[in-house]
């Protein structure tokens, strides 16, 4: 962004789209950690966009699904599909109608809402200056309410199931015995420490998330920084040290790019597979 | 960093791509997968079958032509043992035959033989007489007696 300082480059770029749904107009300033009267619309539009991508590619693939030789498109749904369901029969051993889709759907959201962290760090911000965004974060999963909703749902959904495999009964009695035993002295440690260790998931589920993306959208940024010096070093006339600046940026942004796209794929799997695992531990007890 | 009504939108539209994801994704293309792995499980054991099944008829074949073989050698045993009854047969009734017709033979001849002797016997004593009326006849003359006795001589000894 020609005309910003370097450090007012990286603030700009951590800043959210925000709408005030109770004043009925866009927030300019983040007030305070919790308030429910903002929403980050581009968090919003490119979670919901990407969510929009996975349905429409693997709905394509389900209608037009075959028994017979599949086409090249079905062949790497398939690849995908038998990929997710032989993650969750390693884990869980059930009825998969439910979980193997629940898993389906986390890795492929949130493999497209980590991609978005490859787009040119610049584009998407200028794209929605154009039209007349002061602010848009592009990566949604660097957004910690986008990790916390899944990881929240993923709770409730443990709970759930931990609720149906067990009955409220045998899951209250859990709660109160577990792990150290049914003494009526035990029932307050046991159930402090359940507790923690039920909260303990979304927590780990969501910061894990968040913060591999919120600090590989920084490192973008940090080497995004170095077009600043190079711009800097051309203007003082330093036309060496500047193609040296321009040179390194390239290099690194090419290495940590490569290096994220691992990163961008195995926190998908990590999310899914620990939400298999969750679920599973719940359903099958202490 | 600000917790805010993101978390409920976000959290609404995961709920929505779980449930969409469970009705509309997942069953269409598990079910493709399996129709396909049960399709080819069955075009496996198909093949499987196919293959015992030419054994088995490879065996039925061989076990055919073996009996086939064995009443094939039957028969020409059969015919060999028959043949040579019925040399031994026409042997037989070849050579009765021959001893048949030799007796006949035999029996003609001597017939013939018995009848030939009487015939000669009458021509005899027919020249016997004709000599003795001739000689009676004539006055003996050495010289034509000697003639006419060696005619009859002669004829007596064609006439044998």
């Amino acid at each position: 962004m020609a005309g910003t300082s370097s450090s007012e480059y990286i603030p700009h770029h951590l800043q959210h789209l925000r709408y005030d749904v109770v004043q009925g107009e866009w927030a300019h300033a983040a007030d305070g950690i919790v308030n429910f009267h903002l929403i980050n619309v581009d968090t919003m539009v490119m979670g919901l966009l990407m969510g929009l991508l996975f349905f429409a590619i693997f709905y394509s693939a389900a209608r037009k699904a075959t028994a017979g030789v599949p086409g090249k498109f079905q062949a790497f749904i398939e690849i995908v599909v038998e990929f997710v369901d032989d993650r969750v029969k390693e884990v869980f051993h059930g009825d998969r109608r439910f979980l193997a889709p629940l898993a389906l759907t986390i890795f492929c959201w949130v493999v497209l809402m980590n991609m978005m962290d490859l787009l040119p760090i610049d584009v998407p911000g200028m794209i929605a200056g154009a039209a007349g965004a002061p602010h848009f974060r592009v990566l949604p999963t660097a957004d910690i309410n986008t990790t916390f909703a899944m990881s929240l749902t993923v709770l409730v959904l443990v709970l759930f199931f931990s609720v149906k495999a067990k009955g409220l009964g045998g899951f209250g009695h859990e709660l109160i015995t577990a792990p150290f035993g049914g003494h009526p002295a035990l029932w307050i440690p046991n159930f402090a420490l359940n507790v923690v260790e039920l909260l303990a998931k979304p927590v780990s589920l969501a910061m894990r998330l968040f913060g591999n993306m919120y600090a590989g959208e920084l490192v973008f940024m940090l080497i995004a920084l170095l077009g600043f010096a190079a711009t800097g070093s051309f203007a003082t006339g330093g036309v060496g040290s500047g193609i040296a600046f321009l040179l390194g940026q390239i290099a690194m942004a090419l290495a940590w790019g490569g290096f994220h796209i691992i990163i961008i794929l195995l926190q998908g799997f990590i999310f899914m597979v620990l939400t298999v695992v969750y679920i599973s531990m719940g359903q099958e007890g202490h | 960093m600000q917790i805010n009504l993101t978390l409920l939108g976000q959290a609404l539209a995961f709920l929505i791509l779980i449930g969409l994801s469970w009705k509309f994704i997942w069953p269409p293309l598990l079910n493709a997968i399996e129709a396909r792995q049960k399709k080819i499980a069955d075009g496996l054991a198909a093949a499987d079958r196919g293959q015992s099944d030419l054994e088995d008829a490879k065996n039925q074949a061989l076990a055919i032509v073996r009996e086939a073989h064995g009443k094939a050698s039957a028969v020409v045993d059969q015919a060999g043992r028959r043949a040579n009854e019925m040399v031994e047969e026409a042997k037989g009734t070849a050579s009765a035959e021959g001893a048949r017709m030799i007796a006949s033979a035999r029996s003609e001849v001597a017939t013939e033989t018995a009848r030939v002797r009487g015939e000669l016997r009458a021509e005899v004593a027919k020249l016997a007489v004709a000599g003795a009326s001739q000689l009676l006849k004539r006055e003996i003359d050495a010289k034509a007696h000697a003639a006419l006795l060696d005619e009859l001589a002669e004829q007596i000894v064609v006439a044998r």
